[in-house]
C-alpha cells in the first residue's frame, strides 16, 4: 500500500511536467495545425542554458527564469527563420523539417556540451516528507506541482481574458478573417510558438534533474510521453492535455514502478497505439462527421 | 508494367553486378568496406522510398526496423554456429530469417499505421525508435544489453583461393543480396502496385471512391518497405559483425529519413543518392575535422555529432529550398538537355 501510494503521487508529479509539455504541443497544434516534433530537443536546448547559467551565477532561480527566457526566444526564432518558409505542398513538409531541427539541436549541443550525462541539482529536496510512516510528497514534486499549476492558470487567462488571448484564438481559427480584421496573424503565430517553447523550457528544467541528468536526448522519451498525454486528450484540447498528462504519469510510474524502468518506452508505445486505435480523435473528442 | 522494363531492369541488374566486380577489384580494402555499406544502407533507403515517397506514409522507425533485422540475423547466426552450421547453407537461412522477422513486425506495424494518419503516424513510429533499442536493455539475458551481439560469419569459400581479401566477399555477398532486392523493388515501382501505392499517395479519398483497397495497399507498402529495412539492417550486422542498440538510435532513423528527402523523394534512384550520402558525409567530416585545428576533446565531440548536424541542416534546407532533392534536380536538368537537344529545338522545315 505504502509501494503503491508512492507510485501514485510520484507519477502524478511526473504527470505534472508531461501535462506542461502536451500544453506546449498542443499549443502549436492549435495555432499551426502541425505537431512540433523539435520540441524535446528545443526544451533540451534551454535547459543546457538554464544549468549553465544556474552554474555561473551558483543561483537555480536565476538559471531557471533565463532557461524560460531562452524558451521565449528559441520558439521566436525558430518559428521567424525556419518554419515561416516552408511550403504546405505536403502535409509531411512541416514534420520532415522539424525532425531536422531535432538532428541540428541535438549534434549541436553533443559538439559543445558532449554526449555524456551532465548532473543537474534540484532547488529543493528530493526526498519525501513522512507522515505516519506513509512516504509522501517531497518539496520538489509540490514545487513541481505548483510550476505547472501556475503555468496553467496564466495560459488559460491569457487564452481567455486578454486581448493578445483574443487575437492569438482568432489567428488559429480564422487566420483570413483575422487578417481583415486587423490581426497580425504572422505575429500572433511567432508568439504562439515562443510560448510554446518556453512552457517546454519550463517542462525540461522540471523533470531533467527527476532524470539522469542532462543530455542531449534527455527530453527524447519526455516527447513521446507527452506527446501520448496529448494525443489521450485530442491534440486540441488544453484541459485534455492536463488530464492526459497526468493520466500518463500515474500509467508510467505504475509500469516503471511494477515491471521495471527498462519497460517504460514500450510501455508509452503501447498505450500511444491503444488510444489511437480504439480512440483516435481522444478520449475528450466530440463526435465530428468526416470531412471529404 | 510494359514489356520492355523487365529486359530494361535485367539490363540495369548486369550493369549494377559487372560495376561491382570491377570496383571489388579495383578499390583497396577500406573502399570496399564503404561501398558495402552503402549498399546495405541502399536496401534501407529503397524500402523507405517506397513508403514514404512512394506511398505518403512518414516512418521515423526504419532505424529501429534495421535494428529488428541485425539483430534476427545475428540470433539466427548464432544459433546455427552452436549447431556446428557455419558454411555457405547457414548465411541464407539466417538472412530469410531476418526478412520473415522484419516482415511479420512490418505487417503488425502496417495494419495500425493503415488507421492512422500524418503526424499521427510520426510519433508513433518516433515511439518504435525510441522503444525498440530500451527492448534490448530490457530483455539483455537474450540481445546482452548495451554490449550487443557478435556476428559470426564464415570466411570466403576455399574455391576462391586462400588469399581472397575477406572485404571483397563481403562486397559480394552484401552488393549481391541488395541487387537482388533492388530487382525485386523497381519491378514492383513499376508494377501496378506501384501505381496503387502512389493513387492512394495523391489522393487517398479518391483512390477509396475509385474502389482500390486503400487499407491493405497502405500495409503492403508497409510489409514491403519493413522488410527492405530488415534486410539491409542485417547486411549492415554481416559488415560490422557486431549488433548493440547504439548502432540503431533515434539519431539513426531521422538520418535513414534525410537520405531519402535529399535523395529525392519518390525515385528509387534518389534512395541511391541517399545511400552514397549516410557513409560519404561521415568520411568528409572525418577528413575536414582532422585537417581543423582542434583540441582532442572538441575533435572527440565533433566526431558523431557533426555528420549528423549537417545532416539536420541539408534536411531543413532541401526541404524549404529544393523539394526534389538531388534526383529531381538531376531528372530537371536531363530534361532540360533533352529538350535543346538539336532534332528537338529546331522543328521540321519541310
Amino acid at each position: 500500500m505504502d509501494r503503491f501510494l508512492f507510485l501514485t503521487l510520484d507519477g502524478l508529479s511526473r504527470g505534472a511536467v508531461y501535462a506542461a509539455f502536451a500544453l506546449a504541443l498542443v499549443l502549436i497544434w492549435r495555432a499551426a495545425r502541425a505537431v512540433n516534433f523539435a520540441q524535446g530537443a528545443m526544451a533540451a536546448a534551454t535547459a543546457y542554458v538554464g544549468y549553465g547559467v544556474a552554474a555561473a551565477t551558483g543561483s537555480y532561480w536565476i538559471g531557471f527564469l533565463t532557461a524560460i527566457a531562452a524558451g521565449l526566444l528559441l520558439g521566436a526564432a525558430v518559428e521567424r527563420i525556419v518554419m515561416r518558409h516552408v511550403g504546405h505542398a505536403s502535409p509531411l513538409s512541416p514534420v520532415i523539417v522539424a525532425l531536422g531541427l531535432v538532428l541540428v539541436i541535438q549534434a549541436g549541443l553533443g559538439i559543445v556540451y558532449g554526449n555524456e550525462f551532465r548532473p543537474a541539482p534540484t532547488p529543493l529536496s528530493r526526498s519525501a516528507v513522512t507522515v505516519g510512516g506513509l512516504r509522501l510528497l517531497s518539496p520538489y514534486d509540490l514545487f513541481v506541482f505548483g510550476a505547472v499549476g501556475v503555468v496553467v492558470v496564466a495560459l488559460a487567462w491569457i487564452f481567455a481574458r486578454t486581448a493578445v488571448g483574443l487575437r492569438m484564438r482568432a489567428a488559429a481559427f480564422a487566420p483570413d478573417v483575422a487578417r481583415l480584421l486587423g490581426v497580425r496573424v504572422g505575429g500572433m503565430l511567432t508568439l504562439g510558438w515562443a510560448l510554446a517553447s518556453a512552457v517546454g523550457a519550463l517542462a525540461a528544467m522540471l523533470v531533467v534533474p527527476t532524470e539522469l541528468g542532462l543530455h542531449p536526448n534527455a527530453m527524447d522519451l519526455v516527447f513521446v510521453s507527452a506527446f501520448t498525454a496529448a494525443v489521450v486528450g485530442g491534440l486540441e484540447s488544453p484541459p485534455g492535455a492536463v488530464v492526459g498528462g497526468l493520466a500518463v504519469g500515474l500509467a508510467l510510474s505504475y509500469v516503471g514502478g511494477y515491471a521495471g524502468s527498462d519497460v517504460t518506452p514500450l510501455a508509452v508505445l503501447t498505450l500511444l497505439l491503444a488510444v489511437l486505435l480504439i480512440r483516435p480523435g481522444g478520449l475528450f473528442a466530440t463526435a465530428t462527421a468526416r470531412q471529404v | 508494367m510494359s514489356a520492355y522494363t523487365l529486359p530494361r531492369h535485367l539490363g540495369l541488374l548486369a550493369v549494377g553486378v559487372l560495376a561491382v566486380l570491377a570496383s571489388s577489384y579495383l578499390l583497396e580494402p577500406y573502399r570496399l568496406f564503404q561501398a558495402a555499406t552503402v549498399a546495405a544502407f541502399l536496401c534501407a533507403t529503397a524500402g523507405l522510398t517506397v513508403l514514404t515517397g512512394l506511398n505518403g506514409q512518414l516512418s521515423l522507425g526504419h532505424g529501429a526496423l534495421m535494428a529488428v533485422g541485425a539483430y534476427s540475423l545475428a540470433l539466427s547466426q548464432r544459433a546455427l554456429a552452436e549447431r556446428g552450421l557455419t558454411g555457405g547453407g547457414a548465411l541464407p537461412i539466417s538472412l530469410l530469417a531476418a526478412v520473415l522477422v522484419t516482415t511479420a513486425l512490418g505487417a503488425v506495424i502496417g495494419v495500425a499505421a493503415a488507421r492512422i494518419r500524418g503526424p499521427y503516424l510520426a510519433g508513433v513510429t518516433l515511439t518504435v525508435a525510441i522503444a525498440v533499442p530500451a527492448l534490448t536493455v530490457t530483455f539483455s539475458g537474450v540481445f546482452n544489453g548495451e554490449q550487443g551481439l557478435a556476428v559470426p560469419l564464415a570466411p570466403p569459400p576455399a574455391v576462391l583461393g586462400p588469399y581472397f581479401p575477406y572485404e571483397r566477399w563481403q562486397l559480394w555477398l552484401v552488393a549481391a543480396v541488395t541487387l537482388l532486392a533492388l530487382l525485386l523493388l523497381t519491378n514492383l515501382v513499376r508494377s501496378r502496385y506501384g501505381r496503387l501505392l502512389r493513387a492512394v499517395r495523391d489522393d487517398e479519398v479518391a483512390a477509396g471512391l475509385a474502389g482500390l483497397p486503400v487499407a491493405g495497399i497502405r500495409v503492403l507498402a508497409f510489409v514491403v518497405s519493413a522488410a527492405a529495412a530488415g534486410l539491409g539492417g542485417a547486411l549492415l550486422a554481416l559488415l560490422t559483425q557486431n549488433v548493440s542498440p547504439g548502432a540503431f538510435s533515434l539519431a539513426l532513423s531521422l538520418s535513414l529519413l534525410t537520405a531519402v528527402v535529399v535523395g529525392g523523394l519518390g525515385r528509387l534512384a534518389g534512395a541511391a543518392w541517399g545511400a552514397l550520402l549516410l557513409v560519404a558525409l561521415p568520411e568528409l567530416t572525418h577528413s575536414l575535422a582532422e585537417a581543423l585545428p582542434l583540441t582532442p576533446a572538441l575533435a572527440h565531440r565533433m566526431e558523431g555529432n557533426l555528420p549528423l548536424a549537417i545532416f539536420g541542416l541539408t534536411l531543413v534546407l532541401v526541404v524549404i529550398v529544393a523539394p526534389g532533392g538531388v534526383q529531381g534536380h538531376l531528372s530537371r536538368l536531363a530534361q532540360a538537355a533533352w529538350t535543346r537537344l538539336p532534332h528537338r529545338a529546331a522543328p521540321p522545315t519541310t
